[in-house]
């Protein structure tokens, strides 16, 4: 992008029209100039102003008593943080299942589309993948609710009867509003964010490494695996934070879909024990006045935290990658 | 002759081309034999015993005649296969209940009326008012968010450089990781401290919509500036014209088509958000035109209200649905088609 500084006009039409052409030029591009640097500014204050408007919102909360926080009708924890910690065990919770089902089926599609797919085939499915990025997440929780709970309620029953000897999958009830329904709900939400990631590097491969591996008499999946899959390692990481950034901040389908408590419990299977941040505050802010709200923007402000951290690592690495992979 | 050619193929160690389709065929067989023997067959059950009995079976023949290396080979093929399969469980689902659950409310009086004295079991009532709701909160986003998108946008491509340009474009990065319901909260925020803790109005849900859509449209807008060759500015400014209108005539214009795409598919993505017009923008059962005060509906939203009323609700809940995702749809349909028709000629 080596663009120089326009040359000056030629000064042929008299001195005075000059003048005013080179005068309307300058403005027009002092103008033009000024609103490109402002619009950039006014992103990095947006952000900024985000962080700053939910502290003060939140400060109320944050620096309140105790018996004070005790009036709030939903309140039942000793402090704030009390109150906070469940809800982020939930959210992280939530997210890390949705994340560990998510991630090896979408490095699976991506291969697929990358590696396996006939060429002509390729980006027509890539698209239909990229179709369930297009769905509204309201949809996702009517689909959530209304469907996929019937159809995981045999699947529930039989995980809680034959491996119920292992704590985690004990104690299923029927209607199947528990954290893991909640997690596939999420997870088939980050799947199009994570397939679309691991594709492009997938497809970034290069060409030299994967004809090295097959001239060397390697199948199709020890070539994937010795030159498509080590080259893509860091971008596949990225690609699962960017998906763990999605599923932590999502907030209608785990509304919709589960029931909340607000428990450090690892029982998936049962209802009433998880909740997540976004989902609490979804559920409890149209009713919410006064200091009520405020804890309601602390709990916010918590996860504003969580995501920046995660999407922040996500985005170094991405973009630690770039500067690297022109040596490749 | 054909026994001849399958002895040939394993003599050299490789099972017959026709080896998979047999055994598919065999696996799809078994498993519905089994289905049918047991209480009443499930569609998704015999499926998934037909994949792992294809995969088992071809995996003990291709090692036992090709050797353990052609067979991991194999299972991973069809593992990749079936991931993808996977995801479209999901994706085909949602669409057929949906579209069939949608299709029960839907109609013109559903498209055309608002929910002014609709009670208890009472199936009329619609959602003009949501539909209304929708377009113009995202409509205001759009405004906000297309000239502050295209100037950051034009800045990181034309203008920027340094520090401050690497940095804009990392925070976009990050920004579009920002969850919808703390873009609710900050609109919520910057409006009760500006207007009092009562104000409520669609604007409000507007602000935090663009808070979520313009790193999306710098991101898109950003690739289409960059995708105009340089060759294209030079000839410019050899002629003499002056950046800004380089940028204007030349610059803008060449990528006018892929812009228009990139900020279409921001609307679509923007205007399926509930968390955050649930938690600032609230709702209403009669239209309200006005973007600056009180509270309006929003499509989301009435879907989501619908669901939790329950009873008839979930009907008109799903043709909510409906509604919204044929906007999308259409949103992003057009958007293609922009792209596809009106993108430049490479030669």
């Amino acid at each position: 992008m080596t663009v120089g500084t326009p040359p000056a006009p030629v000064a042929a039409a008299g001195p005075r029209a000059a003048d005013r052409r080179t005068g309307s030029r300058v403005w027009g591009g002092r103008v033009f100039a000024g609103l490109s640097y402002g619009s950039g500014i006014l992103i990095l204050l947006v952000l900024a102003a985000v962080a700053v408007f939910l502290v003060v919102q939140a400060l109320p909360a944050l620096t309140a008593d105790p018996t004070e926080l005790e009036q709030i009708s939903w309140f039942r924890a000793e402090s704030l943080l009390g109150y906070v910690g469940p809800l982020v065990f939930g959210t992280v919770l939530a997210a890390l299942l949705a994340l560990a089902m998510a991630v090896p089926v979408s490095i699976g599609i991506a291969l697929f589309i990358s590696h396996y797919a006939p060429r002509r085939l390729a980006q027509g499915l890539g698209y239909l993948v990229d179709l369930l990025a297009a769905i509204p997440s309201v949809v996702y929780g009517l689909w959530g609710a209304l469907w996929l709970i019937g159809v995981l309620d045999p699947v529930m029953t039989w995980l809680s009867s034959t491996l119920g000897f292992i704590p985690i999958f004990a104690g299923y009830q029927a209607p199947a509003k528990n954290v893991l329904t909640a997690a596939v709900v999420l997870a088939v939400m980050i799947l199009p964010i994570i397939t679309a990631v691991a594709r492009e590097v997938f497809l970034q491969t290069p060409r030299l490494h994967e004809e090295a591996a097959l001239a060397l008499g390697a199948t199709r999946w020890e070539m994937i695996r010795t030159a498509v899959l080590p080259f893509g390692r860091s971008g596949v990481i990225s690609a699962a934070m960017l998906g763990l950034g999605r599923a932590l901040g999502e907030t209608m389908a785990v509304l919709m879909v589960l029931s909340p408590g607000l428990l450090f419990s690892f029982f998936l299977l049962k209802p009433g024990q998880h909740q997540t941040i976004a989902a609490n505050i979804a559920a409890q802010f149209p009713e919410a006045a006064g200091l009520s709200v405020s804890v309601l923007i602390a709990t916010g402000l918590a996860l504003f935290v969580i995501t920046f951290v995660v999407n922040f690592v996500a985005r170094a690495i991405v973009a630690r990658r770039k500067d690297f992979s022109g040596a490749n | 002759m054909t026994a001849l050619t399958i002895e040939r193929d394993i003599q050299a160690r490789r099972l017959p081309a026709r080896a998979p389709w047999l055994v598919g065929a065999g696996a799809l067989a078994v498993s519905l034999a089994v289905g049918s023997l047991g209480s009443g067959p499930s569609v998704p059950a015999v499926v998934a015993l037909a994949v792992v009995l294809y995969a088992v079976t071809l995996y003990v023949l291709s090692r036992a005649v090709e050797g353990p290396r052609r067979a991991t080979d194999r299972l991973a093929g069809i593992a990749v296969t079936s991931a993808f399969g996977l995801a479209m469980i999901p994706l085909v689902s949602l669409v057929w209940i949906v579209v069939s659950r949608g299709l029960r409310l839907f109609s013109i009086s559903f498209l055309s009326t608002d929910m002014v004295g609709i009670f208890g079991e009472m199936t009329e009532g619609g959602a003009v008012h949501a539909i209304v709701g929708t377009l113009l909160v995202t409509g205001a986003a759009a405004l906000i968010s297309i000239p502050v998108g295209l100037f950051t946008a034009i800045y990181l491509v034309e203008y920027g450089r340094g520090p401050l340009a690497r940095a804009i474009t990392f925070l976009v990065d990050v920004m579009t990781g920002i969850p919808s319901i703390v873009a609710g909260l900050f609109a919520f925020a910057l409006f009760t401290l500006i207007f009092g803790p009562a104000y409520r109005a669609g604007i409000m849900g507007a602000v935090a919509l663009a808070v979520l859509m313009t790193p999306v449209v710098i991101r898109s807008v950003e690739e289409m500036l960059r995708l105009v060759p340089n060759e294209l500015r030079e000839a410019a400014y050899a002629l003499g014209v002056p950046k800004w209108l380089t940028i204007v005539k030349v610059v803008l214009r060449t990528a006018a088509a892929g812009i228009v795409t990139g900020i279409m598919l921001a609307v679509a993505r923007v205007i399926g958000e509930t968390a955050p017009l649930l938690i600032t923008v609230g709702q209403l059962n009669q239209m309200n035109w006005d973007l600056f005060d009180g509270r309006m509906m929003t499509l989301p939203v009435f879907a989501y209200r619908q669901y939790a009323q329950g009873g008839v609700g979930i009907d008109r809940a799903w043709a909510a649905a409906l509604t919204l995702i044929l906007i999308v749809m259409a949103l992003n349909l057009l958007a293609r088609l922009i792209s596809r028709y009106f993108a430049p000629k490479a030669r």
